[in-house]
């Protein structure tokens, strides 16, 4: 991989809580219209990293820079106006907001400010592309799981972002569910977005990502195609010793 | 807190009218009710503007209020300025420090917020008691004004609708739906590229700037200012108490915590001075066990059941 070309760049990153290393001297570089996929046992430090990136966490060493400019020493606002959006583990809506009102908050204030009607009809687009647009006015508290993931990725999507990190956004589907979740990011793959994609779905591994990043401990163990990484003998070791995987 | 509308404003423009008439039908008791009424409801509602959206329980209350007094009482009897000077300087300089406050407590969350807000607002209160025993010296601060309870009641009347209004036109503004999100989940609002900080201080800065004009206006009506009593935290909870027993999710939720608050607290007052402080205790149960979003929320309550019975 040019770094020169790499829209994110990842350089000697970790993360240090206390005495306990999350993240260990971890690079990698996502190109654009790519989509990285991060895997790792439970407890490796995927989602360690995505916060990192997205600006929730400081690195306590190294640099993460998108665009050539530097980022991992600014604040999760600066960042995601420079075009970093994310989704969270474990859905993060706004309860206390319609669904509509959820997405326009993330059509407010990214890089590209919207107000008024245009931020909700902006909304509205957005949501009839997840396919959420029927339940609009609809209160958080009545969806389904997956339509919660699908609201949030629709806000998150409603700040065009020009890098998305996905983090275990299939996580806790049924098996109908993750169908309609695989077809979506193989969308947003079909749209050319740049995405890193933290998952635990082996099809979905399989189906979506260029590359693969391999995690286990906190460090880098392989990177490759998903086919390559898969097959490799210490990723193996590394999920097979981990029962939680 | 909901984005305030248009029929909104009007039925608020039309009670602000209405109270206007207030002077002209009451006086002595009745008046000096009002004007207590009046103080509390710009207090309570400026105070809605910060806390309501953010839920951060704000125990400062008394220190802007406080610094509108003293500076009012110290310029007027020691440096001979007109009330109006020291009324525009107490607005710049409890807007300051409402701003240097929330910068130092913008890392602090929940009880952290609450206990420090206090512990603030009470080492302001010493600070200026001893400035004013060991270099003003101890000979009182007089506020000597034509002012009547009727003049002071139209400028707390004055105050609360502009408090109102900045708040109904934050509440339809970029600023206004921020606040709800932090409200929401500050980490969310952050990652949708909010400036949560930013936010906070600006509005928190708003209420320091109305607390500290209320404390100004408030000053003449006791000729003589005494720190310990302009400063008196007793003001900080019943600011909190009324807010939340109206019910911090409306803009106008304080007027209907205001009201019927201090009609009661007067009564037991007058009837029972020793017990009147059980009205405050009783008034946190009530809030806890039974008005949880306060008046306001019931009245939601009810509106919503009404629409879907018909
Ligand atoms: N805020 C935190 N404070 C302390 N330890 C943390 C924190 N966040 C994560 N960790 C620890 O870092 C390690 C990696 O966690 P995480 O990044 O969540 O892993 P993954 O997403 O790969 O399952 C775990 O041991 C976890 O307990
Ligand atoms: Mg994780």
């Amino acid at each position: 991989m040019n770094s020169s070309r790499a829209v994110l760049s990842v350089k000697n990153v970790t993360k240090r809580f206390g005495g306990l290393i999350a993240v260990s001297n971890m690079s990698f570089d996502v190109a654009e219209h790519e989509m990285v996929g991060v895997i790792g046992p439970n407890g490796s430090g995927k989602t360690t990293m995505i916060n990192m990136i997205s600006g929730l966490y400081a690195p306590s060493d190294g640099r993460i820079s998108l665009k050539g400019r530097l980022i991992s020493d600014r604040q999760p606002q600066a960042i995601a106006r420079e075009g970093v959006g994310r989704t969270f583990q474990l859905v993060r809506l706004l309860p206390s907001l319609t669904v509509l009102e959820n997405v326009v908050a993330g059509a407010v204030y990214g890089h590209r400010r919207r107000w008024g009607r245009e931020a909700e009809e902006f909304a509205h687009d957005v949501l009839e592309r997840v396919g959420m647009d029927a339940m609009s006015y609809a209160q958080i508290s009545s969806l389904t799981y997956i339509d919660q993931k699908r609201v949030e990725l629709a806000r998150t999507l409603a700040g065009e972002p020009e890098v998305l990190l996905l983090d275990e956004w299939l996580a806790g589907l049924n098996p109908t569910e993750l169908e309609t979740g695989i077809e979506l990011i193989h969308a947003l793959r079909d749209e050319g977005r740049t995405v890193v994609l933290v998952e635990h779905v082996m099809d979905a591994i399989r189906s979506l990502c260029d590359r693969c990043v391999v995690m286990s401990s906190g460090a880098k163990i392989a990177e490759g195609t998903p086919d390559e990484v898969l097959s490799d003998r210490e990723v193996v070791r590394a999920y097979l010793g981990d029962d939680d995987a | 807190m909901k984005r305030a509308n248009w029929q909104e404003l009007l039925w608020v423009a039309i009670i602000v009218v209405l109270a206007a008439f207030w002077p002209m039908l009451a006086n002595g008791y009745w008046l000096g009710i009002g004007v207590d009424m009046m103080m509390y409801i710009a207090l309570a509602t400026s105070w809605v503007l910060f806390s309501g959206p953010t839920h951060y329980i704000s125990l400062a209350s008394a220190a802007f209020f406080g610094v509108g007094g003293f500076i009012v009482g110290t310029g007027m009897s020691d440096y001979e300025a007109s009330f109006w000077s020291m009324l525009a300087l107490s607005a710049v300089v409890g807007g300051a420090l409402a701003a240097l406050i929330g910068l130092a407590t913008l890392r602090l969350s929940g009880v952290y917020f609450v206990i420090f807000t206090l512990g603030l607002a009470e080492m302001i209160r010493n600070l200026v008691s001893w400035i004013q025993n060991n270099f003003l010296g101890s000979r009182g601060l007089y506020v000597l004004t034509d002012f009547t309870d009727k003049h002071l009641y139209w400028m707390l009347l004055v105050t609360a609708a502009a408090v109102y209004l900045l708040g109904w036109i934050i509440s339809r503004s970029r600023l206004g739906f921020a606040l709800r999100i932090i409200g929401g989940d500050e980490t969310v609002a952050r990652h949708v590229g909010i400036n949560t900080a930013m936010a906070k201080v600006i509005l928190f800065t708003s209420t320091g700037f109305f607390g500290a004009i209320v404390g100004a206006i408030i000053a003449p009506r006791w000729s003589y200012i005494e720190p310990n009593q302009v400063f008196s935290p007793q003001l900080s909870f019943f600011v909190v108490i009324m807010a939340l027993l109206g019910g911090s999710g409306r803009l106008w939720g304080p007027i209907v915590g205001v009201v019927p608050f201090l009609l009661i607290w007067n009564w037991v007052d007058a009837n029972f001075p020793h017990q009147s402080i059980l009205v405050l205790g009783l008034a946190f149960l009530v809030i806890v066990y039974f008005l949880p979003h306060g008046f306001v929320g019931r009245i939601d309550q009810l509106r919503a059941r009404a629409r879907g019975r018909s």
